[in-house]
C-alpha cells in the first residue's frame, strides 16, 4: 500500500497540471466528457465553472462554489465503478463518503485543523467542504529546499542551507496537528505531505518573515480523510507516524533528518505520545526487516 | 419590500428563493394551524428564528433542501418542510418540526418561499405577489434578513444544546464574531450528517 501511495505522490505534480487542463476544456469533444462525467450537482449553473483539481483512483476533487460566488468549496466525488455490482457499489460509496464526512465533522468540533463540511449527498457520492487556500505542505517544503521536479526526477540544488529555523518550525506545526488529530481519537490512514495544506495566515500575507521562509508560513490543515478511522490504538497511531516518516524520506530526503521535530511537536500536543513513540520503534523495526527480506 | 431574493450556486435559474424575517409576530398560532391544515396558500417554510444561528446556516439548510429536491430524493412532503428538517442534526422529523418549526408562541419567524415551474404551474407568482400574501397574513414587523437582526433573535443556550456545541474545543478562545461563524460551520456539518 505504501509503495502505491508513494507512486501516487511522485506523479502528483504532473497529474495536477494535466487534469486542470482537462477541466478547462469544457467544450471538449463529447467522448472526453463521456469519459469523465461530473456529478449531476455540478451540471446546475454556477458563477464560475467547476474546476477538476485531481483525479485519483478512487475519486475526483473539484473546486467549485457553495451557496454564493464568494464561498469557494472543494467537492469530493466518488463516481460509480462500472466493474462493480451496482447495489454493492452504491453501498460502498455511500459508506465511504459518510465515513469521511463523519470524521471531518468530529475533528472540526474537537478543534483539529480540517476543512468544515458544508453538504453531503452520500447517495450521489459527493461531499462538499470548505476550500482550503494555500498549497500542499509538500510543495512548500520543496520550494523552500530548492528542489525542482524535472521529468519526474527530483533535482537538488547544491547549497548549504544553514538556517533551518523556518523548517524546524513547520515540522513542529505538523507534529502538533497530528498530535491533536490522534488526541481526538482519529487516525488518518494516509499521512503524507500532500494530504496537508499550508494555509496562509492573515499576518503572513504581510511583511513578517519575508524572503525564502515565506513559503513555509501558514497554518497546517489536514485533508483527505478517505482512509481515516476512529481509533485510539497505539499501533494505529504509530503506523500513521511511520507512514508520514516514510513519506518524508521519499519526497523530501533532505528534510528527513528533521523528522524528530515532527515528533517533538507531536509530543507537545498529545499527552499519550510517549507510548505511541515507543510503538513507533517496533513499527520501524518491522519495516526494516521487511525491506531486508526484499 | 423586505423580502430578499437568493441566487444560489448550483440551483437552476428558474428556481426562485425568497427569504424574510419578521419580528414580534402576533399570529403564529394562526400560521401554524394553516400549515397543519395543509392550506395550499400557506406553502412556506416558517422557521423559529430563535433556533437559528446565522444567515450562512439558514441558507445552507435551504440549499440542502433544494439539492435533495433536484436529486429526486426528498424525504418530507415538499421543499418547505424539507427546509425545516434540513436544519436538524437528527433524522427525527417530528423533533425537527418541534425545534425549528413554529408554535403559537413563536415571536420571531424566518419565512422562506421556494417557487419553481411545474407541469401545472408554468407562470410563477411575482416577488410582489409573494410579498403581498406574506404581509397580509403574517402580523409582525418585517426586518432585513441580516446576521445582526438574526443574532438578536437567537436563543444561544438552546441552539448550543441542539447542535451539541457546549464544550466544543473548536470554540475555545474565539472572539464573538468568529465564534458565531465557527458555530455555524459546526451546525452545517451536523446538518449535513443528520445523525447518520
Ligand atoms: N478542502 C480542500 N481545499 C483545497 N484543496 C483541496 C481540498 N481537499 C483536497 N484538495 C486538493 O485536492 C487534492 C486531492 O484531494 P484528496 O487528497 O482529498 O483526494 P484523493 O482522491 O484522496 O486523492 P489521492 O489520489 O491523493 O488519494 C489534494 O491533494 C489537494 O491538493
Ligand atoms: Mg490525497
Amino acid at each position: 500500500m505504501l509503495r502505491c501511495l508513494l507512486t501516487n505522490l511522485e506523479t502528483y505534480a504532473k497529474r495536477k497540471i494535466s487534469f486542470t487542463m482537462t477541466a478547462a476544456t469544457t467544450s471538449a469533444p463529447s467522448t472526453v466528457e463521456h469519459e469523465f462525467p461530473p456529478p449531476k450537482v455540478l451540471l446546475y449553473p454556477s458563477s464560475t465553472a467547476p474546476q477538476l483539481i485531481t483525479q485519483g483512483a478512487e475519486g475526483r476533487l473539484y473546486k467549485t462554489t457553495y451557496l454564493f460566488p464568494s464561498i469557494p468549496c472543494a467537492l469530493k466525488y466518488r463516481p460509480p465503478k462500472p466493474y462493480r455490482h451496482p447495489t454493492l457499489d452504491a453501498r460502498l460509496t455511500r459508506a465511504r463518503i459518510l465515513a469521511e464526512a463523519r470524521v471531518l465533522v468530529k475533528c472540526r468540533r474537537d478543534g483539529v485543523p480540517v476543512p468544515a463540511v458544508y453538504c453531503v449527498d452520500e447517495g450521489a457520492g459527493w461531499l462538499m467542504m470548505e476550500w482550503v487556500e494555500g498549497v500542499p505542505v509538500r510543495m512548500g517544503i520543496n520550494e523552500w529546499l530548492g528542489e525542482r521536479v524535472r521529468d519526474g526526477e527530483e533535482v537538488e540544488e547544491e547549497e548549504g542551507r544553514e538556517q533551518k529555523g523556518a523548517l524546524v518550525d513547520l515540522m513542529r506545526r505538523i507534529g502538533d496537528a497530528v498530535g491533536r488529530l490522534h488526541k481526538t481519537g482519529v487516525v488518518h490512514g494516509d499521512l503524507t505531505t500532500s494530504n496537508m495544506m499550508l494555509r496562509p495566515t492573515r499576518e503572513s500575507s504581510g511583511e513578517r518573515g519575508g524572503g525564502r521562509d515565506k513559503v513555509l508560513e501558514g497554518d497546517i490543515v489536514l485533508i483527505d480523510f478517505g482512509l481515516a478511522t476512529q481509533s485510539t490504538s497505539e499501533e494505529d497511531r504509530a503506523v500513521d507516524l511511520y507512514v508520514l516518516e516514510r513519506a518524508f524520506g521519499s519526497t523530501h530526503p533532505r528534510a528527513e533528518s528533521l523528522f524528530d521535530e515532527v515528533l517533538n511537536g507531536y509530543r507537545a500536543a498529545f499527552k499519550q505520545a510517549g507510548q505511541v513513540l515507543k510503538k513507533l520503534e517496533d513499527v520501524r523495526m518491522r519495516g526494516r526487516k521487511r525491506s531486508m527480506l526484499g | 419590500m423586505t423580502l430578499e431574493k437568493l441566487h444560489l450556486e448550483h440551483v437552476p435559474d428558474d428556481y426562485r428563493v425568497y427569504v424574510g424575517l419578521f419580528k414580534g409576530v402576533t399570529n403564529a398560532g394562526h400560521l401554524q394551524s394553516q400549515l397543519v391544515a395543509r392550506n395550499a396558500d400557506y406553502e412556506y417554510a416558517f422557521i423559529d428564528a430563535s433556533s437559528v444561528l446565522s444567515r450562512l446556516q439558514l441558507i445552507g439548510a435551504v440549499y440542502k433542501a433544494l439539492s435533495v429536491l433536484l436529486d429526486g430524493t426528498i424525504k418530507t412532503p415538499n421543499v418547505h418542510s424539507e427546509i425545516v428538517c434540513s436544519l436538524s442534526p437528527s433524522n427525527n422529523i417530528s423533533e425537527a418540526y418541534r425545534r425549528w418549526g413554529i408554535t403559537a408562541t413563536t415571536k420571531d419567524i424566518i419565512i422562506v418561499k421556494v417557487l419553481f415551474p411545474t407541469e401545472t404551474r408554468a407562470e410563477l407568482p411575482s416577488a410582489e405577489d409573494v410579498w403581498q400574501h406574506i404581509t397580509e397574513n403574517v402580523h409582525g414587523a418585517a426586518v432585513p434578513f441580516s446576521d445582526d437582526e438574526l443574532s438578536q433573535c437567537t436563543d444561544w443556550p438552546k441552539v448550543r444544546k441542539y447542535y451539541k456545541l457546549n464544550g466544543a474545543p473548536a470554540l475555545d478562545g474565539k472572539g464573538e464574531e468568529e465564534k458565531i461563524r465557527e458555530m455555524s460551520l459546526l451546525a452545517l456539518g451536523a446538518m449535513a450528517l443528520r445523525g447518520i
